[in-house]
């Protein structure tokens, strides 16, 4: 921008006190110049007679830098054209306030952050409390009328996750028990204490590491998408369009998962263990030598049937906490996409967490049942 | 059946999506819920249809307080704005479903359902598509299933949350004629949001202004239009030029401009917003002239028998927009062209004393 370009923002200080001013004060043009012109601006003194009439064109921008050159009062002496007057006066209009200082982080700030959580959690838990008491209620009511059961809906949710999750769950058990065989036949191999490998196995999976795995695999597979499905139907309307046709979708959506889930699941964990525990007999075979046979005949004798039962049970309670974690949080999407994947998240994380917290409960509770020695 | 709602208030956090709002809802009537998104509209009928509760206030059907029935006692028909059809089911069991849930005592038997679920595919013209899914449907089609679907269990009132936000401009008009149509055969009283005004002032005999959780104006489209209350309502329907000045006399000083007005009632001396539509403005090219607000011609619409003319304020109202719109031969007549100079003069203004900083 040269001098002689006559949109480019001019100071002519024309002595005796007047200073007159040209050209297109916005933003644009006065980039270039900034510091040179405000520094300019600064130089005169408050009794200086201003002469804007030159100005062709103004902005807020603009506006700003001759407002605070003008220590944000107007000049007792200036000649300003009603059209520049009205956007610093809009500017001047505006309260010069610096922003808010960004909060510390204070000892409060951190009470208060951690006292947030844990009312949120208890929020949940009630909610949590208030769904299971819901489909309490429902059962009993259901119980009475047994021509309303949702068969179609539970028996649907029963295949979904039951039958259509055991090849995956076959694959992951066997390759586990495979594993565990293998690592546990070394160490047993160096101590010639290789006949134990069925204690460990039998008594490992059966109790423990079965139940466990099913419920991690069943969280993320059939839980996750219970989520997704009543998170979706939230989104798209289906839950209001159902309850303003006087369907209740406790009864109808989350009734038969829950119900679909707790059956199916101990199946589950039977089926799991008990490919797992085949890996388990191939890798000793492989290994150790350990005929089948005697795999098979040494297996009841040193796990007592009260650990099966044990299992089951486990699965009963880890199915119905899985589905449960799973349509609370599918009933908690908000109508919106991101809410939806939150969620989804959510449910997955805390059904495997509460499971394993339930496990280690469990564990200590019957900790006299079922073990040999 | 009647609907009256009091005094509802109702609150997200520290957002009143609704402020007091009462409205009387005639019996048999199609009554337009209207304004800006975030304006409450929907929540109001959320909380109408039971789906939302109100924080105080009643909801009255048929004089009946039914702030404590449950969503499924009111029988309600709700149509969604994105239809919310059960995707894995037909359209025919979509329609008959809730017929199907109803408790057996109410259940109608499976023929009865079967003609009745065609007798409503009759009713929205689409019978034929009673085997598709709805994802095979288009838009349209959708939404005059989910029509079906609320009407099938027989719904004293009917309410629609944006109906047509989701369709295209050609078939919204068309849903459109055909509502009203459908209202006029069935005549049950219905709700519905929207945030169109052209959809609202030409399918409801009501309109129900709204602007954040409070009721602006109630009227009939005729009424809302010609005598818009607030200035919001003005700004609401249609197109409209803004100019802010103070009153003087007969005349009022638009920046350095002045133009006449003729409605009385504001104090001399008051800062005003003066409305007028496109076509209460006349552009005079006559550069004699001392009256009406001068203005350059920015860009010239001309297309069909009118003209629209975007114009910039350059005195006094610098940085204003205008926009005129006249007919096609008056373009000629004047020659108007792009960056000429000219001056505004209202024909018909509203002018509204301004509120505080407000505008």
């Amino acid at each position: 921008m040269t001098a002689a370009d006559p949109s480019a923002p001019h100071i002519d200080a024309q002595g005796s006190g007047k200073v007159a001013l040209s050209g297109h004060w916005t933003h644009r043009a006065l980039t270039r110049t900034i510091r040179e012109l405000r520094k300019a601006l600064g130089q005169f003194p408050a009794d200086t007679q201003w002469d804007l009439t030159g100005v062709a064109r103004i902005d807020s921008f603009g506006a700003l830098i001759l407002w605070r050159a003008w220590g944000r009062a107007w000049p007792a002496q200036a000649e300003v054209p009603l059209a520049v007057r009205e956007v610093i006066a809009r500017v001047a209009a505006v309260r010069g306030d610096s922003l808010p200082p960004a909060p510390r982080p204070t000892l409060g700030a951190a009470l208060e952050g951690v006292g947030g959580g844990v009312f949120r959690l208890g929020r949940h838990v009630s909610d949590f409390v208030a769904l299971l008491g819901r489909i309490a209620l429902d059962l009993v009511e259901l119980v009475g009328d047994p021509a309303h059961w949702p068969l179609r809906e539970i028996t649907a949710n029963l295949y979904k996750v039951g039958v259509q999750a055991m090849p995956v769950a076959a694959l992951v058990g066997f390759l586990i028990g495979v594993v565990l065989s293998y690592l546990s036949a070394l160490q047993l191999q160096t101590f010639g204490a290789d006949v134990f490998i069925v204690n460990i196995l039998g008594l490992g999976i059966i109790r423990e590491l079965g139940p466990v795995l099913v419920s991690v695999l069943v969280a993320g597979r059939s839980g996750s998408a219970m989520t997704a499905q009543i998170g979706v139907m939230r989104v798209t309307e289906e839950l209001d369009a159902l309850r303003v046709m006087g369907i209740s979708p406790y009864m109808r959506l989350v009734l038969p998962k829950v119900v679909a889930l707790t059956i199916a699941m101990p199946m589950l964990v039977l089926w799991t263990s008990g490919v797992a525990l085949l890996g388990g007999m191939v890798t000793a075979d492989l290994q150790l030598d350990l005929g089948y046979g005697f795999f098979i005949q040494t297996l009841p004798r040193v796990v007592p049937a009260a650990n099966l039962l044990l299992a089951l049970a486990k699965g009963v309670i880890f199915g119905l906490l899985i589905a449960l974690v799973a349509c609370h949080f599918g009933l908690r999407v908000k109508p919106n996409t991101e809410s939806l994947a939150a969620k989804t998240t959510a449910s997955v994380v805390s059904a495997i967490t509460l499971v394993i917290l339930a496990d280690a409960i469990l564990a200590i509770v019957t900790r006299r049942v079922g073990v040999p020695y | 059946m009647s609907i009256q709602v009091r005094q509802i208030h109702k609150q997200f956090g520290s957002f009143v999506a609704l402020d007091e709002v009462s409205i009387d809802f005639p019996s048999g009537q199609l009554v337009a819920l209207l304004g800006p998104s975030g304006c409450g509209k929907t929540t109001l009928l959320r909380v109408i249809a039971g789906l939302e509760h109100a924080d105080s206030g009643q909801v009255l059907l048929d004089g009946q307080d039914a702030s404590a029935t449950n969503v499924r006692e009111r029988q309600v028909g709700f149509v969604f704005q994105h239809y919310a059809l059960f995707r894995h089911m037909t359209v025919f069991d979509n329609v008959a479903f809730g017929l199907r849930m109803k408790p057996r005592r109410q259940r109608l038997s499976e023929t009865r359902i079967h003609s009745k679920v065609h007798e409503l595919l009759g009713l929205v013209q689409l019978d034929w598509l009673a085997d598709r899914f709805p994802s095979q449907l288009s838009g349209g089609q959708r939404q005059r299933i989910a029509l079906a679907r609320a009407l099938a269990v027989e719904p004293r009132v009917l309410l629609l949350d944006e109906p047509f936000g989701a369709l295209d401009a050609k078939v919204r008009k068309e849903l459109r004629r055909w509502l009203r149509k459908l209202h006029d055969e069935l005549h049950i009283t219905s709700i519905f949001v929207t945030h169109d005004q052209e959809e609202a002032l030409e399918v409801a005999d009501q309109v129900v202004l709204m602007n954040h959780g409070r009721v602006e104006q109630i009227g009939t489209p005729e009424e809302v239009y010609r005598h818009p209350a607030t200035p919001f309502v003005y700004g609401f329907l249609g197109a409209v030029n803004l100019f802010h000045g103070r009153v003087d006399g007969e005349g009022l000083w638009v920046g350095e401009d002045r133009v006449p007005h003729s409605s009385g009632g504001v104090n001399q001396g008051a800062e005003v917003l003066a409305y007028a539509r496109p076509h209460e403005l006349e552009i005079v090219t006559d550069r004699e002239r001392m009256d009406g607000v001068a203005a350059r011609i920015a860009r010239i619409r001309a297309f069909g028998a009118s003209a629209r003319v975007e114009l910039e304020g350059t005195n006094g109202s610098t940085g204003a927009h205008f926009e005129v719109e006249l007919a096609q031969v008056q373009v000629a007549e004047l020659s108007l062209q792009e960056g000429q100079a000219v001056r505004l003069l209202p024909s018909r203004l509203r002018v509204f004393e301004r509120q505080g900083a407000g505008g």
